[in-house]
């Protein structure tokens, strides 16, 4: 079911372009029934997957490797699909107004089904190389979704930056999966991993396998300092940000440590390195974030901050802890993907998303607004939004932890005093006030620009309301397949007052005092970023890296391959000599090399001589046709030394072909210019010593190489088995029989040589090209 | 006959290197031919040598009344010297190409040395 409802996904995202020709812009509306469908049908096994009794699949892929296409869905994996299927719903309803008369939105629908279709198979994956397989189709899919407006060099860019980063990690996640597959006995499935706790943190290897799958999980979801890539990926259309940003692609690092958590949480090195990246992201994004004045950077960066709040959860590894992670995610999902909807709504309805510029929208555009300010208001935590549930819940757990406890607390406080501000900035300056001149004059936009992310706006305020709806069907679960055990989950809106109360209220006063302080702040910032330190940033070594790969790979290419025939011949030469003559000098003996004249025939020497003083004729001489017949000499010596020696085959061959090789010769040479000396003497000094240090090396190897007898186990084979293949004629057999395939590959190279010198003789270029350039 | 072919095959390959590195079109044509004879004889040349005892089976016998020189290599230079035919025709059509489309046959032309 879960393999087939990929498949139906699949055939969407193949038919979005026609369908898109067919009906305009109004194949969003009906693409996004797919994932609709998906999510109800998934919505209706809520009560037994929180009993306990997820869906599970297999159909063998590669059985010899243990690779399948396993799937189950758990209350983790439910949890994401849910988010991923219903915010892409609406995503695509948005895409479709958003983008309408775009002449590349069917390409664009494909894309998104492309990456809900990634999205899902990884959540839902139960073997480690399928996770892995879903988890780069997901980068691949961003790479399009970012670059989607592919005229624009710094979408390009950011495109390529956001894959490169992700797959660096990706990289790293395939390695710790491979080691954990072999930590734990060599199965790649996954809910069979997760089981083997004690072996795999027992293991020497556990810090490697740590190590690899968090930097994986890091670079995905943007922790400090692999950050920089997500704010770039702003060059993205609004949905697309929107869906990566809150349901999707960011998350996906989050939803791999959770789904790790059961095997690999529960040490000191996990709590340690994931609180450690998760308060500095939490921190740095919530810095970076507050003196924006660009509404989709401003998001970005608190997005940073939220992805490092949900590390640092995950991190902190206490029921508690996790529980807040669960929550926070689906309360982030909520209101990030209504805010950048919001976000985008403004932008395309007034032109600009200067925050600056932006005010007094409320009156011309109402249900933007109120979609925005109940997304904020969800952001900044307050009541009676579900994001207040979350953030009461999350300082509940900074505050229970163990030993770090007031450190996190104090950090968290701060980021969330940042987020305040944040999201005062983003959902009521906007809004508030009295109208400014914008580049077009603001109005409402069409249904599908404001229902989507009041949708998402709503469900925070009814979540927050009746928090009974999501606590124990789905919160429950999700935090059970965390810590592998039952854990019972019940979420309310008043708690009393108490100490978290009251950091809730401190942090929200605060935050409306940052808020008042902005316009201060955005120059400082400006200053810093322009100085030294804020130019020395990880983008810049991503950069410089970058840079400095492509600067070595043109140094590499132009060494290499110069195109210089002389130089090729020459190195490849010099390393031959080198290599071979530094391998004889190791069995150098005076013994080892016998001069043996005894059995010299008188006219096989002369035979030899003649070879020889032709040979050296053919290059020295200037006339083209004295050094053809020269090389005939040679040619029709080596056809006797064949036909002397027992090869009476070789010898009819070697005669035909010098025959037919002279004659084209002598055909193509007078149609060339005379010989010509072109080369300094001190040239022809350096070649001619090259060439006989390479002659004497071909000798002296042989020399040795003749004295060696091993054992013709290949001859014998041969020459007894010629017989039964039929054969009198052992060469003959051995070429058309034992090694036929050989001789079909010969025919075949022969046949495409025949081609090439037709093409070269007798294709032509149709004018004759100024520059001499012909391809 | 082995010391001696040891000698001439050295001979083949370090005249034949040295015309490949001729700037001449002409020469490398010649170099490349004189490359090949000096492979095929090497490999000739590697296996065991005896004279005018070709492998093959007499009709009374089952195999070749021993000594004969070894088939194996043989077979190898068959190949050897069909594809170097057509490694040289090739070559040789695509040198006329090149001369014809450049103008000369001059290898290290200016253009040419980047």
């Amino acid at each position: 079911m879960i393999l087939s409802a990929l498949l139906v996904l699949v055939a969407g995202a193949a038919a979005a372009p026609l369908l898109y020709r067919w009906m305009g812009a109004r194949a969003g509306w009906v693409l996004a029934l797919l994932p609709l469908v998906l999510f109800l049908a998934l919505a209706a096994r809520l009560p037994d997957i929180a009993d306990g009794r997820p869906i599970a699949e297999r159909t063998p892929w590669i059985p010899s490797l243990g690779i399948d296409l396993a799937f189950r869905i758990d209350g983790l994996a439910l949890l994401f699909l849910l988010v991923i299927l219903g915010i892409g719903a609406l995503i695509l309803l948005y895409g479709s107004g958003y983008l309408k008369g775009h002449p590349l939105q069917g390409r664009f629908f494909g894309y998104l089904l492309l990456f809900m279709i990634a999205m899902c198979g990884m959540v839902s994956a139960d073997n480690t190389i399928l996770l892995f397989v879903f988890w780069e189709l997901t980068g691949i899919a961003s790479y399009l979704l970012i670059g989607f407006y592919h005229e624009d060099a710094k979408a390009r860019s950011s495109a390529l930056q956001a894959l490169l980063v992700t797959f660096l990690g990706g990289q790293a996640l395939l390695a710790g999966l491979v080691l954990l597959s072999i930590a734990t006995g060599g199965s790649f499935s996954l809910s069979e991993t997760l089981e083997q706790r004690e072996q795999v943190t027992a293991h020497p290897w556990y810090p490697a396998i740590l190590l690899l799958i968090l930097f994986g999980a890091f670079t995905k979801s943007a922790q400090f300092p692999f950050h920089f890539w997500l704010p770039g990926a702003m060059s993205a259309p609004a949905p697309v940000s929107a869906y990566l940003h809150s349901a999707t692609m960011v998350n996906a690092g989050i939803f791999l440590m959770a789904r790790m958590a059961p095997a690999l949480a529960g040490t000191e090195l996990w709590r340690g390195l994931a609180t450690t990246a998760g308060v500095a992201t939490m921190l740095a994004g919530a810095l970076l974030a507050y003196p924006q004045a660009d509404l989709k950077k401003l998001l970005a960066y608190s997005t940073v901050s939220a992805l490092g709040t949900m590390i640092l959860l995950l991190g902190l590894d206490t029921v508690l802890a996790v529980k807040a992670a669960m929550l926070f995610f689906l309360v982030h999902a909520l209101y990030k993907g209504a805010l950048f909807m919001a976000a985008g709504t403004v932008d395309h309805e007034t032109g600009t998303r200067d925050v600056r510029v932006l005010s007094g929208l409320a009156k011309a555009m109402p249900l933007t607004t109120a979609a925005a300010v109940g997304a904020g208001l969800s952001m900044c935590g307050l009541p009676p939004l579900v994001g207040f549930i979350s953030k009461e819940l999350l300082y509940e757990a900074k505050l229970a932890a163990p030993y770090i406890g007031p450190a996190v607390t104090a950090a968290g406080v701060a980021a969330n005093v940042l987020m305040v501000a944040v999201g005062l900035i983003v959902a009521f300056r906007p809004f508030h006030g009295t109208l400014n001149h914008t580049p077009k004059p603001p109005h409402e936009g069409k249904w599908t620009l404001w229902l989507p992310p009041l949708t998402l706006a709503l469900l925070g305020i009814l979540f927050g309301l009746a928090p009974g709806l999501i606590d124990r069907g789905l919160i429950a679960p999700a935090v059970s397949a965390v810590r592998a055990q039952e854990t019972e989950v019940t979420l309310k809106l008043w708690h009393g007052i108490n100490s978290v109360l009251m950091l809730s209220i401190a942090t929200v006063a605060t935050g409306f005092v940052v808020f008042r302080l902005r316009h201060r702040a955005r120059p400082a910032a400006e200053r810093i970023a322009q100085s030294g330190p804020g130019s020395l940033g990880p983008a810049r070594l991503y950069e410089w890296l970058l840079e400095g790969m492509v600067q070595c790979a043109k140094f590499l290419t132009h060494t290499l391959q110069h195109g210089s025939l002389r130089g090729y011949v020459g190195v490849a030469v010099s390393v031959m000599v080198a290599v071979t003559g530094a391998a004889l000098l190791r069995v150098w003996s005076p013994a080892a090399l016998v001069w043996d004249f005894s059995d010299l025939r008188p006219y096989e020497g002369v035979l030899l001589i003649a070879m020889i003083a032709g040979a050296v004729f053919a290059a020295l001489s200037n006339s083209r046709l004295a050094a053809i017949a020269s090389l005939g000499i040679v040619g029709f010596g080596v056809a006797l030394v064949f036909g002397m020696y027992g090869a009476p085959d070789l010898a009819l061959t070697q005669l035909l072909v010098e025959t037919l090789t002279l004659v084209i010769l002598v055909l193509v040479i007078y149609r060339l210019p005379r010989i010509a000396s072109r080369s300094t003497p001190r040239q022809q000094i350096a070649d001619a010593i090259l060439a006989l240090s390479a002659g004497a090396v071909i000798t002296v190897l042989l020399l040795i190489a003749q004295n060696l007898h091993p054992e013709p186990v290949l001859r014998d084979y041969f020459v007894q088995n010629s017989l039964e293949a039929k054969g009198r004629n052992v060469v003959n057999v051995i070429l058309v029989d034992f090694r036929a395939l050989d001789t079909l590959g010969e025919i075949t190279v022969l046949a495409a040589a025949a081609l090439g010198v037709g093409g070269l003789i007798w294709l032509r270029p149709r004018r004759k090209q100024p520059e001499g350039g012909e391809s | 006959m082995g010391s001696a072919l040891a000698i001439t095959i050295g001979v083949l390959f370090a005249v034949s290197i040295y015309l490949l590195l001729r700037r001449s079109l002409a020469k490398v044509i010649f170099g490349l031919m004189l490359f090949g004879q000096g492979v095929n004889l090497l490999i000739f040349s590697a296996g065991k040598m005896v004279r005018y005892r070709a492998p093959i089976i007499p009709p009374d016998a089952t195999t070749p009344p021993a000594p004969y020189a070894d088939p194996l290599p043989q077979a190898l230079i068959l190949t050897a010297i069909v594809i170097g035919f057509g490694i040289l025709s090739f070559s040789v059509a695509l040198i006329y190409r090149a001369y014809r489309s450049r103008g000369t046959d001059d290898l290290e032309t200016e253009e040419e040395t980047r």
